[in-house]
């Protein structure tokens, strides 16, 4: 792992310095790369898939997005990316970080991963200890795991919380996670996890229990904080329109399965996918009253409930034909995109216009 | 609409939670059939009003007139709680929690039948499936307990049986805020429908301003308590007047969108100073 370097130069507020770059192993290797990543978990003695084979890149400092609904395994791909996954769950597949498998770490080679990986959650009070200081709970990577005096790590605590727009940064320090407000413990997550330099940061929807208008002074916080930083992101969330605005590229999942991977820009108005389609179709406009919502019809599948045969989202699909029930359909390239649909190439174009 | 038609008025409303004002001087009236959004971030008063409508709460000040009844006060009997509960309803945001996890649902529709028709059991059992049809559950879910539905089913469950009372007034207090978005457009057209086919009024309380243009004919900002501006959904959201309105409409995402930081301000410098209504 590469020292703290970076901690002891940690730009002034209000002066950013240009993004540093994360060391990118060379052969242009993506600086986070998921291969056939299926994952089962023990479900009342029964093993039951959560996802299946999930493949995704990240380069360095690029964002992504990963968007889906219940059951899609958003969740779950970003636990087995920083190895949370629950006691009992079986992995198989590749996940390779910086150039070296991370699937076998343990110990302290696995803490100084999630140094480099670091993880964010939608409720920030679950994952505090509600009876430790908010400055004890930032610092304690810092001094436990990267051998950082006390006295270093709060004053750089201290200085993160600036950064992420906490004023009396100090006085923060000294309170408890309930003293503060949901927006608020929030952004203190965020700097604690960005305190050990991470190059990857795992955002499981960050935002979604937050206010609108406080969601929004979160994401510019990220935004501004990745920038600063050279740090990739990838972002998790069913917001579509939230993901597509603020990611370079948006991986839309379903039933365990990756089903789309597109540039941002273009997954409304050019999507590869039906299922990624009707989601934007489905969700109401606030431009605009629609004299009817298009509702997908049925109900989003789990990943063991999807059927290991055929295209898991055909039975809620308007296009779905015998070709599509035969077989579990591939990922294919297209525009620089990827889709998991054997009619994408004759369905293209007709999607955007078939739900508008 | 005829404003001899009014299903709910609401004035000079006032609630205090100790030294707190969580609703300060709040008023505005629903005509019957109509479809009203309360809009604001959390902490705004928009949940405690509606509490105080339906007598989770005791109002400090002010008025609450629902059918023509005042029910500013608690009530006074059973008999007149009973009669409250047959004219404002609420389903809340959570399924998880507002269901009886050892009721199906059929029993739980049948138990406000029982309570508010008095209807024979053949009336009750062809009122509980034209009830769970309408919400689009078939007899096996109608039958199941809410630990074997899907989230949105249980919503739907918790729907029909706030319809079962054959409510004047239906509260949704972010009703549909957890839903899945395939999921949330099914019930959002379900609501539409019964609106069409029954004289409900609506009072939806959402932070999600696209499901507030859907759903709503006219709204209500609330921001710190006070009502900040108010008028037909439609201006609100495509022309808002105050500065709160204004960052909201801007927070939210949109292709081509940017977040922003505001500058820190001290959090009650800027309240002073807005319009309101």
């Amino acid at each position: 792992m590469s020292g703290g370097s970076r901690l002891n130069s940690l730009p002034d507020r209000g002066a950013p310095s240009e993004g540093q770059a994360v060391t990118v192993p060379a052969g242009g290797e993506p600086l986070l790369s998921v291969k056939n990543l299926t994952v089962l978990l023990p479900v009342e003695t029964r093993e039951r898939a959560v996802l299946r084979d999930v493949c995704l890149d990240i380069s360095a400092g690029e964002a992504v997005g990963l968007v889906g609904e219940s059951g899609s395994g958003k969740s779950m791909t970003a636990r087995a990316i920083d190895r949370l996954l629950p006691k009992g769950a079986q992995v198989q597949g590749q996940i390779r970080f910086a150039g070296s498998d991370v699937t076998g770490l343990a110990g302290s080679q696995l803490r100084a991963y999630r140094n480099r990986v670091a993880m964010i959650f939608q409720d920030p009070r679950a994952h505090v200890n509600p009876v430790r200081r908010i400055g004890d709970f930032m610092t304690e990577a810092l001094r436990t795991n990267l051998g950082v005096s006390g006295t270093d790590a709060s004053r750089q605590a201290a200085d993160m919380l600036s950064q992420v727009g906490i004023e009396d940064a100090q006085r923060r320090l000294h309170q408890y996670p309930h003293e503060l407000s949901g927006g608020m413990l929030q952004r203190v997550m965020i700097a604690a996890a960005l305190l050990t330099e991470p190059a990857l940061l795992l955002a499981d929807e960050p935002t979604t229990a937050l206010d609108v208008t406080t969601q929004a002074e979160v994401m510019a916080i990220l935004d501004e904080l990745r920038g600063r930083y050279g740090l990739a992101m990838l972002f998790i969330t069913h917001d579509l329109e939230l993901a597509a605005a603020i990611c370079d590229r948006t991986i839309v999942m379903y039933a365990g399965q990756v089903v789309e991977v597109r540039r941002s820009e273009l997954l409304h108005s050019d999507p590869l996918h039906p299922y990624t389609a009707a989601l934007a179709a489905a969700r109401p406009d606030i431009g605009q009253k629609a004299a009817r919502l298009r509702a997908i019809p049925g109900r989003p599948l789990s990943a063991f409930e999807a059927p290991a045969t055929e295209c898991a989202f055909a039975p809620r699909c308007r296009f779905a034909e015998d070709a599509c029930r035969e077989a579990v359909p591939p990922l294919i390239e297209l525009d620089g995109g990827l889709s998991r649909c054997v009619r994408v190439t004759e369905l293209r174009g007709q999607l955007e216009a078939a739900h508008a | 609409m005829p404003s001899d038609n009014i299903v709910l008025e609401v004035s000079g409303l006032r609630k205090e939670f100790g030294s707190l004002v969580a609703v300060d001087d709040v008023t505005f009236a629903i005509p019957s059939g109509g479809s009203l959004a309360i809009v604001g971030e959390s902490g705004s008063g928009k949940t405690t009003i509606a509490r105080m409508i339906v007598g989770l709460e005791r109002a400090t000040r002010g008025t609450i007139t629902a059918c023509g009844r005042d029910r500013s006060r608690p009530a006074r009997s059973a008999r007149d709680r009973r009669h409250r509960g047959r004219e404002v309803q609420i389903v809340f945001q959570d399924p998880y929690t507002s269901l009886d996890p050892r009721q199906t649902a059929e029993r739980a529709i049948d138990e406000i039948l029982r309570l508010h028709h008095g209807f024979d059991a053949d009336r009750r059992q062809a009122r509980i499936e034209q009830l769970t049809d309408l919400v689009g559950l078939d007899s096996r879910q109608a039958r199941a307990l809410p630990r074997a539905l899907s989230g949105g089913q249980r919503q739907r469950v918790a729907i029909a049986r706030a319809l079962a009372a054959e409510p004047q007034i239906l509260i949704l207090d972010e009703s549909v805020a957890a839903l899945d978005v395939s999921i949330q457009a099914q019930v959002l057209n379900l609501l539409a429908d019964i609106r069409d086919e029954t004289s409900v009024s609506y009072i939806l309380i959402s932070h999600d301003l696209a499901v507030v243009r859907q759903l709503t004919d006219e709204a209500i900002v609330m921001y710190r308590g006070q009502l900040v501006e108010q008028g037909p959904t439609a201006q609100v959201l495509d022309d808002p007047q105050h500065p709160y309105t204004q960052r909201l409409r801007a927070s939210v995402p949109r292709p081509g969108w940017k977040p922003t930081r505001r500058p820190q301000e001290s959090p009650r410098a800027e309240q002073k100073g807005g319009p309101h209504g």
